[in-house]
């Protein structure tokens, strides 16, 4: 650690001026500037769409400024390519992971500055000593030879972290990183973070839309919307309703009114069901639950648990190994999807692009894409073009999505719009059961609160409601009774009143099998070294 | 995130046709020219340069095409297959699959019509002819469900299946033709006389039932394209299979009922050239009909009135082939390589855009979309 | 009842075995030589599927690359003359037309590059357009420049012969002996399969390669040049692609005919989804394929005798023309087998946009 820290060279300060960038139709950065002094940890907040990952990759050399340029240490330079940015010291951990699944922790590591034995062949011994020896400086204690696909989220994110440590940033950029951390292992990430900045002396640029924590880890915030710089400010002189005001540029209602529930009959019944991935592994043991109509049951955990294949499962799109699943009483275990929506069921998928639209396809197609086979937007075989696109201008007008017409392919539309269609097609009928899965994934704030306002009105409205997301709030937000799953079992089934964010994200973390206290113990160890 | 703006909201119907025509024009007047220049090259084979040779060889090409009637005939008569053999690939690209097998399915539906159409050789016109059509359908469509039932039962991807087809279909065919179909007291190996299950001549001296039918079914197939449920379920499948799953399809199901129709329609071309021009069926018969269907169907971006319209241009350029090899010498080879040079400029439309700054609809969606997407994958 | 069936049925099957195993050293030198132009062709399929490029355009590439081969070789050998040195035969002529030929494959290959990488055309699109023009062109220029002069050739590559004694040596003998008395491009086959292979696995570049394959912006990331490795890679593979054209010509026969790759550049993409994306994968998958065009010979040249007579008779009510289908055969029932279960590098098919298209 000594060694390091004396050769480390001293981290240069960084500026971005008048940075411009436009893409068709859309000006993502508008004359941004942005000024990051050397160690501190600066934040980047702003909601999804903002322009604050344009700016970075920018900054990374993954896209040309229009206009703009960047200082290191008041001296201009030019960053054309990820290895121009590598080179002066700026590595950047994306909010996707930049990981190759099939390769090793170490061919990962080290890919595009590997160790060479001669010009052709690898060393790979000095390789795993350098990994594990920057391994065992921060506390991660990764085998160099594992296959990078078969590690959990929060270690795949350590391993994008110790390919930034193993290149000598002396500029960390990290976008989004806690999207998919609980907050145990948020608490951990931080903790590194802090020692970077006061060990080693490392600038951390931190992307998040994330109130909180951009409070809890910030030296310095920077509020990004629309493309536009609209303030700065220190944590310790500013709170979550101020910053949460300038992101949006309006009043925003931190948590939305859920109200009183009525639960009525049992809707929706899992027993015992057990699913198996593409692989053809179980992942999903035994899990049982009940939603009735009139509430919200949320499904907390982190993304990999099994909650995808058992929401497909649910939804007629894998099958199930064992167990029940009734719908009022009915068997639907083996249902395809045609007959769960004939029956009531309205699905809006996590991948909207794979599951939930048709992006070359026009809007009107997409509306109709699950009723397109029955009158009155077809007869037989015949299709009725003028009640297609009828319903399409109603949805399109009670929805308020923004679009120039009926007729132009989903794929042109925004994020939040483009999930409003879904949204229209599936909630625009009686329903017996509504399920989300990460529904505001990537959405502005206006998209979030309208699709948060539209499944409260559903839950009031005598629907049964199944609610999966990996964002926790969420969850607490909108739930009646939250479920945590874990390694593919449901480990817990709370009331969400007396719920605690804390137990649940330990549950969401551990499944429970490392006691409170004992986790305790270590944050509070993790607070002493950072 | 603030949405594209569209540049104009209702453009004129003649600047619509006019985008979506003007990339494949250019790529047939780009092909044109470099098969000009290539014809100029060879012509050093023969003594020196001679710049006139390009453009008569052209002129012999228009003149056989289209400078008497019996030309214009013969070109229609060309082109009749080559819709079908279009479509039947043009149809597959609708649902994401690359039918490279027309020719294997061609060949099939052939074999069908010569093999039936003998065997009914006696009945009454009325059931001959629809007997023999139907076989060289249903033997065409067979052809097409074996690599449809293959990618969707076990994801073998249908661009290196239908191509082993292709010549499993001729060795096949060379197996019973000489020997359980070949006909007694012909001095060759050949299929028997199809009596009354010949193609009526409707018009002209060339002019066949079969191309009756070809035409016909142009709007039929666009009809079921565009405007019914099962269209759309195949553009569906083609766009997104998971989406259609999601939507309550069966993509497997989809995709074998596709590569079957695709394998129908090429079928009745075959079917098409057998009873209606050359009434029997050789050992090592061959055609370059099922290769051209490719070229059309890309040309004519899939869609049927566009493949209408590339059949007309390549049966153009095979029916005027033969004057162009007797009056300039050009060995009719040369048309692979104009075809081949089509295709070039059309698979670099996105420069070809650039070039002429034509904007609009991306033509990147629909037919000529990434179908190298389900290559690797093995999944419906 | 069922069992009394499958007694026979078995007895034939160990028939096959048997009449496999004794026919194989005969005809082994035959199938090595045969797999050549499938192995070579399944190597450039690998170094562009490897880097995320799908190339069905191999068999264009072969066809081009026999015909350049075969008529470069031919007007040098006209033109020069040239007697053959070395126990392998080589002539001037011949090396010039093996040049040929691999130029002209690996022009092709860029072609397919930039179609694919920059224009970011369909790339099952693009192979087909080369093999459509290849075949055009090559019937073209066949029949303007061979069929007038039908006695235009350099010959052939020899193969090398063993000494007698090394190849009577029991088991290693016939072992030596097929993978020897080849000609020189067939026995560098073997050569290549394993330096591709060893270079794939434990070296920089193929670290690279395989990373882009799999997750190209992830090497972006990185600092690796996607482009330019993806424009190198398909190009080198055409070298390969053109020595297994310039073998049809130069070295397997001494002459051109018109489309006489018959599918081997499509066979050589089911060898290598068979051998898993690996070198020697492909390369055995190459000789399986090989065994099934050869058996047909065998069948001819020593039929089931009287060792094996059930098999006898089934094989004489066999039609010769399923022989001749059965390398066809035997690759669809191998993709259909195979293919469900294994993976291609992930990204391949898909063109590399730099600049992300915003979130």
């Amino acid at each position: 650690m000594t060694d390091t820290e004396s050769q480390t060279p001293r981290t240069p300060s960084l500026e971005m001026r008048g940075v411009t960038k436009r893409y068709p139709g859309v000006l993502a950065n508008d004359a941004i500037d942005l000024e990051v002094k050397p160690g501190e940890i600066h934040a980047l907040l702003g909601e999804n769409g903002a322009g604050k990952s344009t700016l970075m990759n920018i900054l990374y050399g993954l896209a040309e400024p229009d206009e703009g340029e960047i200082l290191m240490d008041g001296q201009p330079v030019t960053i054309h390519s990820p290895a121009d940015a590598i080179a002066r010291g700026i590595s950047m951990v994306h909010q996707h992971f930049m990981l190759v699944p099939v390769l090793s922790v170490a061919e990962n590591i080290l890919l595009g500055d590997e160790p060479m034995a001669n010009p052709i062949f690898l060393d790979r011994r000095a390789a795993h000593a350098r990994i594990r020896e920057l391994g065992t400086n921060f506390g991660f204690d990764v085998d160099p030879d594992a296959k990078v696909g078969s590690l959990s989220v929060g270690w795949q994110q350590r391993v994008e972290i110790l390919k930034a440590l193993y290149r000598n940033a002396s500029i960390l950029v990290l976008d989004e990183p806690t999207a998919v951390l609980t907050p145990q292992e948020t608490r951990e990430i931080f903790a590194v973070l802090r020692q970077l900045s006061s060990e080693l002396g490392t600038s951390v640029i931190f992307i998040s839309h994330k109130l909180y924590e951009v409070l809890d880890i910030a030296d310095r915030i920077t509020v990004i919307r629309r493309g536009k710089v609209v303030g700065e400010r220190i944590p310790a002189e500013t709170n979550e309703d101020e910053l949460a005001q300038l992101m949006v540029g309006r009043e925003v209602q931190l948590t939305a009114n859920r109200g009183e529930s009525k639960p009525t009959d049992v809707m929706l019944v899992a027993d015992g069901v057990r699913v198996a991935d593409d692989r053809g592994r179980e992942v999903v043991h035994g899990v049982s639950f009940e939603v009735r109509a009139g509430e919200i049951f949320g499904i907390a955990g982190v993304a990999g648990n099994g909650q995808d294949e058992l929401v497909e499962a649910l939804t007629g799109l894998r099958k199930t190994m064992a167990g029940r699943v009734t719908l009022a009483g009915r068997d639907i275990s083996a249902a395809t999807p045609r007959d769960l929506h004939e029956q009531g069921v309205a699905f809006v998928p996590a991948d909207r692009h794979r599951f939930g639209l048709i992006l070359t396809m026009p809007i009107t197609d997409n509306i109709v894409l699950t009723d397109y086979h029955v009158p009155p937007y077809s007869r037989g075989i015949v299709r009725n073009d003028d009640a297609i696109r009828a319903r399409a201008q109603e949805c399109v007008t009670e929805f308020d999505i923004r679009t120039p017409s009926v007729s132009v392919n989903a794929g042109t539309l925004s994020g939040g719009n483009q999930q409003k269609v879904v949204v229209a097609r599936e909630l625009d009928r009686d329903l017996k059961l509504l399920v989300l899965d990460q529904p505001t994934r990537g959405l502005d704030v206006g998209s979030i609160e309208f699709i948060h306002a539209r499944t409260i009105e559903s839950r009031n409205a005598d629907t049964a409601v199944l609610l999966i997301s990996a964002e926790l709030d969420e969850v607490l937000e909108l739930s009646d009774r939250i479920g945590v799953m874990y390694r593919g079992e449901l480990v817990a089934v709370v009331d969400a009143r007396g719920a605690d964010k804390e137990d649940i994200g330990l549950l969401m973390a551990t499944g429970g099998r490392i006691s409170p206290e004992a986790t305790k113990v270590m944050s509070a160890e993790l607070e002493q070294v950072s | 995130m603030a949405e594209n703006p569209v540049s104009r909201s209702r453009p004129t119907l003649i600047r619509r046709i006019g985008q979506l025509v003007i990339v494949p024009a250019a790529a047939v007047v780009g092909g044109f020219v470099v098969g000009g220049v290539i014809i100029l090259i060879s012509s050093l084979a023969n003594g020196g340069l001679d710049f006139g040779l390009p453009f008569s060889a052209y002129g012999s090409l228009f003149q056989g095409a289209f400078g008497s009637l019996r030309g214009i005939l013969f070109t229609i008569v060309s082109a009749a297959p080559l819709v079908l053999g279009g479509m039947a690939v043009g149809l597959g690209f609708k649902a994401g699959l690359f039918n490279i097998g027309a020719q294997g399915q061609f060949l099939m539906g052939a074999l069908g019509a010569a093999a039936i159409g003998a065997y009914v050789a006696g009945a009454p016109g009325i059931v001959a002819i629809p007997a023999a059509i139907g076989a060289g359908a249903l033997f065409g469509a067979a052809w097409g469900f074996i690599p449809g039932a293959l990618k969707a039962w076990t994801g073998a991807h249908e661009v290196v299946t239908t191509i082993m087809l292709n010549f499993i279909a001729g060795a096949l065919i060379g197996y019973l033709i000489t020997g359980p179909l070949e006909a007694p007291g012909f001095s060759f190996s050949r299929t028997g006389p199809l009596g009354n299950a010949e193609l009526p001549i409707l018009f002209g001296t060339s002019i066949h039932l079969g191309v009756f039918i070809a035409f016909l079914l142009i709007p039929v197939v666009w009809w079921i394209l565009w405007r019914s449920t099962l269209g759309f379920e195949i553009r569906t499948v083609g766009a997104n299979p998971d989406a259609a799953r999601y939507a309550g399809m069966h993509p497997a199901a989809i995709t074998i009922l596709t590569m079957s129709l695709c394998g129908l329609l090429a079928g009745l071309a075959g079917a098409g050239q057998i009873l209606g021009i050359s009434h029997f069926m050789n050992a090592s018969y061959g055609s370059s009909i099922g290769f051209d269907s490719i070229s059309v169907a890309l040309l004519g971006r899939a869609h049927p009135v566009g493949i209408m319209l590339a059949a007309l241009l390549f049966g153009a350029l095979r029916a005027g082939s033969g004057l162009m090899q007797i009056q300039a010498g050009i060995p009719v080879e040369i048309i692979d390589v104009i075809q081949a040079m089509v295709l070039l400029f059309l698979a670099a439309d996105v420069m070809l855009r650039r070039l002429l700054r034509v904007r609009g609809p991306s033509i990147e969606p629909d037919e000529l979309a990434t179908v190298s997407k389900t290559y690797g994958s093995g999944t419906i | 009842m069922d069992v009394v069936y499958a007694i026979p049925i078995i007895g034939v099957l160990f028939q096959f075995i048997g009449y496999v195993i004794e026919v194989t050293p005969g005809i082994a030198p035959i199938v090595v030589g045969l797999a050549a132009p499938i192995a070579l062709g399944s190597l450039c399929g690998i170094m562009n599927e490897r880097s995320g490029i799908v190339n069905i355009g191999i068999e264009g590439m072969m066809l081009s690359g026999a015909f350049a081969g075969f008529l470069a070789a031919g007007l040098f050998h006209q033109a020069f003359g040239g007697e053959g040195w070395g126990p392998l035969g080589i002539t001037p002529a011949l090396l010039v037309g093996l040049l040929a030929a691999v130029a002209t494959a690996m022009v092709l290959s860029a072609l397919h590059a930039w179609l694919s990488i920059t224009v970011a055309a369909d790339q099952i699109i693009s192979g087909v357009i080369i093999n459509v023009a290849a075949l055009g062109l090559t019937g073209y220029l066949n029949r303007l420049l061979i069929s007038p002069n039908p006695r235009l050739g350099a010959g052939t590559f020899s193969s090398f012969r063993l000494p007698q004694e090394i190849s009577d040596f029991p088991v290693v003998g016939w072992v030596l002996e097929m993978f020897v008395e080849q000609g020189p491009i067939a026995m560098s086959v073997i050569l290549l399969v394993v330096l591709l292979q060893i270079l794939l696995f434990r070296s920089r570049w193929g670290l690279r390669t395989r990373a882009v394959g799999e997750h190209p912006r992830a090497a972006d990331t990185v600092g690796i040049n996607v482009i330019r490795l993806r424009y190198r890679n398909v190009i080198v593979g055409g070298i390969f692609a053109g020595l297994a054209g310039a073998y049809l010509t130069l070295e397997g026969t001494g002459s051109f005919q018109n489309n006489m790759t018959a599918g081997r550049g499509f066979i050589a993409l089911a060898a290598v989804i068979f051998g898993r994306w690996t070198p020697i994968g492909a390369w055995g998958a190459a000789l399986l394929f090989a065994f099934s065009g050869a058996f047909g010979q065998a069948v001819r040249i020593r039929p089931p005798g009287d060792a094996y007579p059930d098999l006898g008779t089934i094989m004489s009510a066999i039609p010769s023309q399923v022989y001749g289908a059965l390398p066809y055969i035997v690759t669809i029932v191998i993709l259909a087998g195979v293919v469900g279960r294994s993976l291609a590098p992930a990204a391949v098919g898909r063109p590399y946009q730099k600049e992300g298209k915003t979130a």
